[in-house]
């Protein structure tokens, strides 16, 4: 079982508090498939993803975005039980949509990327330490259940 | 690969950065150490505290490094030459690819703290993958 800290719990959820979680997670999804060019592999079937812009504006993109970030939410609410809460998901990341687990922590990194942009100084040193360790845990969480 | 376009976009936001650079690297360095405590191990012998000279005086030669990389784009390996022989022979680090990825993450941070909007996907692409190719020359005398 992973520790969190009260500092780090606190951290964690003032920032959560104040995610808009459709914009940020439309943000994060868009920009791993613009940063990382080869996760689009696994969008196939989301229409236009040519460009930057194109990637920005397809509504796919932001509804899964959607998607991905609320679920992260449930990371949030039960930080002492993130490898239960995604049981689940890492089997269907495994078996049924094929991911390379790396593939979570290049997410991770830029969700606390888009979380510094919008959050600017309040974004302190121990906020991203906090959310690095939660993306971290994540990124684990999701991969423990591959075989 | 670097585009033209990346390499536009790399040196506008340095640009931004306006005489802060100092600062900028201090920052970095200083919120990798504190979300990666590991990497403190390549430091025994600095002050880690917060705002330490140390920290200050490293993050202003990492800025000033990446400095020249960006005003050299077109030929790093030269330009970093030097660097990638002092880490490859005298610092016995991690390789740079392996190791540099959280100091890229924590200088991407900082700049999107600092200009917010501006550090588009589009800018962030472009200084990620600036990144990759800096740890690349720099790990090129590893073996």
């Amino acid at each position: 079982m992973v520790h969190w800290s009260a500092e780090e719990k606190q951290l964690i959820a003032s920032i959560w508090g104040k995610v808009n979680v459709e914009e940020c997670g439309a943000e994060a999804l868009a920009r791993l498939l613009i940063v990382y060019p080869w996760t689009q592999r696994f969008f196939s079937n989301f229409g236009n993803l040519s460009s930057p812009t194109a990637i920005i504006g397809n509504p796919k993109v932001r509804a899964h975005g959607k998607k991905v970030l609320t679920s992260f939410g449930e990371a949030v609410k039960n930080l002492d039980n993130i490898k239960g809460t995604y049981s689940k998901l890492s089997e269907l990341h495994c078996e049924k949509l094929h991911v390379d687990p790396e593939n979570f922590r290049l997410l991770g990194d830029i969700l606390v990327i888009v979380l510094a942009s919008h959050f600017g100084r309040d974004f302190t040193p121990a906020c991203q330490s906090a959310w690095q360790k939660l993306v971290s845990v994540v990124a684990h969480a999701l991969a423990r259940k591959y075989h | 690969m670097l585009t033209g376009e990346d390499k536009k976009l790399i040196q506008q936001i340095w640009g931004k950065l306006g005489g802060c650079e100092e600062e900028v690297g201090a920052e970095a360095l200083w919120r990798m150490f504190h979300a990666y405590p590991p990497t403190k191990t390549y430091f025994p012998h600095f002050d880690l505290s917060q705002g330490s000279d140390q920290i200050r005086g490293h993050g202003k030669k990492v800025v000033a490094a990446l400095g020249t990389a960006i005003k050299n784009m077109d030929n790093l390996s030269q330009a970093l030459s030097e660097l990638s022989n002092l880490h490859a022979y005298n610092l016995p680090v991690l390789s740079p690819v392996f190791a540099l990825q959280f100091l890229s993450q924590c200088l991407q941070v900082v700049l999107a703290v600092r200009l917010g909007k501006e550090y588009t996907p589009e800018v962030h692409s472009a200084v990620d993958k600036f990144m990759s190719a800096v740890a690349a020359v720099l790990a090129e005398k590893y073996r």
